[in-house]
């Protein structure tokens, strides 16, 4: 187990030196930064001025190493919009942003764990085709629509909710649910398709023909083992729900991460952008070395490959 | 005549004409393919045609709808029903381009690490796993930012960015097949590398390319909506089905179907894909069928 932790320690600096490089390579996607900071009216000294302050004129690898040790020190630079250290920003925002996903995975799971098992044990029946159709039919709606959907049904027309904003948990279930959609869809049908792997083996038989009923056979012999690559798909998932968390705030008025880099964007404020991109990229990286750490835990067979 | 019919017959559509729900797909596909193909001969209206004395009005079943607008009009006073059909033109042409490129992209690479192994495979699967450290539609969000709207931008973005799925999945095809005999025969009888890898060994690993890539269209559309619908993919001046919804927010409380026809479009085009998707993978690979 401790190679197994090493090796994959050893991984995740290589990527997040990767994802620094990449995250301050997106700067330079235009050939140069300033031409999307600068107003459409400035002058030639004035853009000059600009690109000294900022530290444009210097050669790129000279701008990487003063990004990559201020980073490390948590020194992202300073917002042009706000005056303000974009760390401290982003991190003001952050535990909303946390919230929102967090509770968006926990919905997820929760539903979709119950509606894979009963799906699967109830193969071919009309429980399974409509679970099915639904999941279908949640992998294939934009979140950010059927986030308007379901404002429309219960803020506007119901009036059970408010339409948005970050005040109480009344407010909190609109934006989480339409989040968690396409994941519980996605979950539901993987839940599903692995129980039906694991039912098809031979200590499930095994366990039935041992006169065990049919309830412990599903919970505590199949679906524990179900549940494993589950575990590596909360991982993508967290990344999906970081991503899906920009727009859903953006329908909903959230004020986390995701709504300030839109301002950001909108500000013209691309060290803000650049700080946030990175950070979460960052986090989902620290999460999924977790969540393999983990799964090296339950699947010993991972630690050997 | 003889020929169409033993098309017909070839089991690719045998199997095809039993799954109900692949055909549901698959004539989902074949209408959106068709209204997005001809899309300025069958519209009502010109998408941007902008008249305000007839704007917001309501779809034609309601008591103030007119029949020449079915689906009512936006804010401008244009023809939703138009614009919905000239937005299937923009989802699909991203669709399919964006996927071209990731799939060129990624299965030449993935073909090479597979083959070559060593620091090649090293070095691109290091650069797939930092790739993969950024949540997709983050990382389109601020390649958009810096790069600005537009069609090509778009295409460019979800294009370049999408080859790591390709290329994972195609390497591992390659490992699983690279020592097997043919392949040996053929390096044996002086086969270069490049003969070897085009000729032998991609028609063996292009099954789960295209699964990948059916699943992917509906993903770039997916993500051509929402960059679209936060004002950062295709310009508003182009009939989008993303933009189109970005623009019926601030008239949900009042005219909410002009909230709901875009997404609709979007949901069922999506539904169509990954249906047929679906079918292909188990199609192609019955051992994963469930």
């Amino acid at each position: 187990m401790r190679g197994y932790i090493v090796r994959r320690l050893a991984q995740a600096i290589i990527v997040v030196f990767g994802v620094s490089i990449m995250a301050f390579g997106l700067m330079f996607l235009t050939g140069d930064p300033s031409s999307v900071m600068i107003g459409d009216d400035w002058t030639t000294e004035q853009v000059a001025e600009f690109r000294h302050r900022m530290g444009f004129d210097r050669p790129w690898y000279v701008q990487y190493g003063d990004f990559l040790s201020k980073a490390v020190r948590g020194d992202f630079g300073t917002s042009l919009r706000h005056h303000q250290p974009v760390f401290e920003l982003i991190m003001e925002r952050m535990p909303a942003t946390l919230e929102l996903a967090g509770t968006a995975l926990l919905i997820s799971l929760v539903i979709s764990i119950p509606i894979g098992v009963i799906s699967a044990t109830r193969r071919g029946t009309w429980a399974d085709n409509l679970v099915m159709l639904g999941a279908m039919l949640g992998q294939s709606a934009p979140v950010y629509w059927l986030g308007i959907i379901l404002m429309l049904l219960f803020a506007v027309f119901l009036r059970w909710l408010p339409p948005g904003g970050r005040e109480g948990f009344a407010s909190l279930i609109l934006p989480a649910i339409s989040l968690a959609s396409y994941d519980i869809a996605r979950n539901s049908r993987m839940v599903r398709s692995c129980m039906l792997e694991v039912l098809s083996h031979d200590y499930i038989r095994t366990a039935r023909s041992k006169g065990l009923a049919e309830r412990t056979v599903i919970y505590k012999h199949a679906l524990r083992n179900a549940l494993i690559p589950v575990v590596t798909l909360v991982g993508i998932q967290l990344g999906h729900l970081l991503g899906g968390a920009v727009v859903t705030e953006s329908v909903f008025a959230w004020p986390g991460v995701g709504r300030l880099i839109l301002d950001g964007i909108s500000g013209k404020d691309l060290p803000l952008v650049q700080a946030a991109v990175t950070i979460l990229a960052m986090g989902f990286v620290g999460v999924n070395l977790m969540i393999d750490l983990l799964y090296g835990f339950l699947d010993p067979r991972v630690r050997v490959r | 005549m003889e020929s169409r019919k033993s098309l017909w017959e070839k089991p690719f559509f045998r199997a095809l004409r039993r799954a109900r729900l692949a055909k549901f797909g698959v004539a989902v596909l074949f209408l959106v393919v068709v209204v997005a193909l001809a899309a300025p001969l069958l519209t009502p209206h010109e998408p941007n045609d902008v008249v305000i004395t007839r704007r917001l009005l309501p779809p034609q079943w309601s008591p103030k709808g007119q029949v020449e607008f079915p689906l009512g009009t936006d804010q401008l006073g244009r023809d939703v029903l138009s614009r919905v059909m000239h937005g299937a033109r923009i989802s699909l042409i991203v669709g399919v381009s964006a996927v071209a490129i990731a799939g060129t992209l990624g299965i030449t690479l993935g073909l090479v690490s597979g083959y070559f192994g060593g620091r090649v495979d090293d070095l691109i699967m290091r650069i797939a796993e930092i790739q993969m450290a950024f949540p997709p539609l983050l990382l389109f969000i601020a390649a958009m930012s810096v790069l600005g709207q537009g069609l090509l931008n778009v295409i460019l973005v979800l294009g370049v960015s999408g080859w790591v799925n390709y290329a994972r999945v195609v390497r591992g095809a390659v490992l699983s097949v690279r020592e097997l005999d043919y392949v040996e025969a053929a390096r044996a009888m002086g086969g270069t590398s490049l003969r070897i890898i085009f000729r032998h060994i991609l028609r063996n690993v292009v099954a789960p390319a295209i699964v990948i890539a059916s699943f992917s269209v509906a993903q770039s559309i997916l993500a051509e909506s929402s960059l679209s619908f936060l004002g950062l993919g295709v310009p508003s001046s182009v009939p989008t089905w993303g933009s189109m919804l970005a623009d019926a927010r601030t008239y949900i409380r009042h005219q909410p179907w002009l909230s709901v026809f875009p997404g609709v479009a979007i949901m069922l085009t999506v539904l169509g894909i990954n249906v047929v998707g679906d079918w292909l993978r188990d199609y192609l690979d019955p051992k994963v069928k469930t």
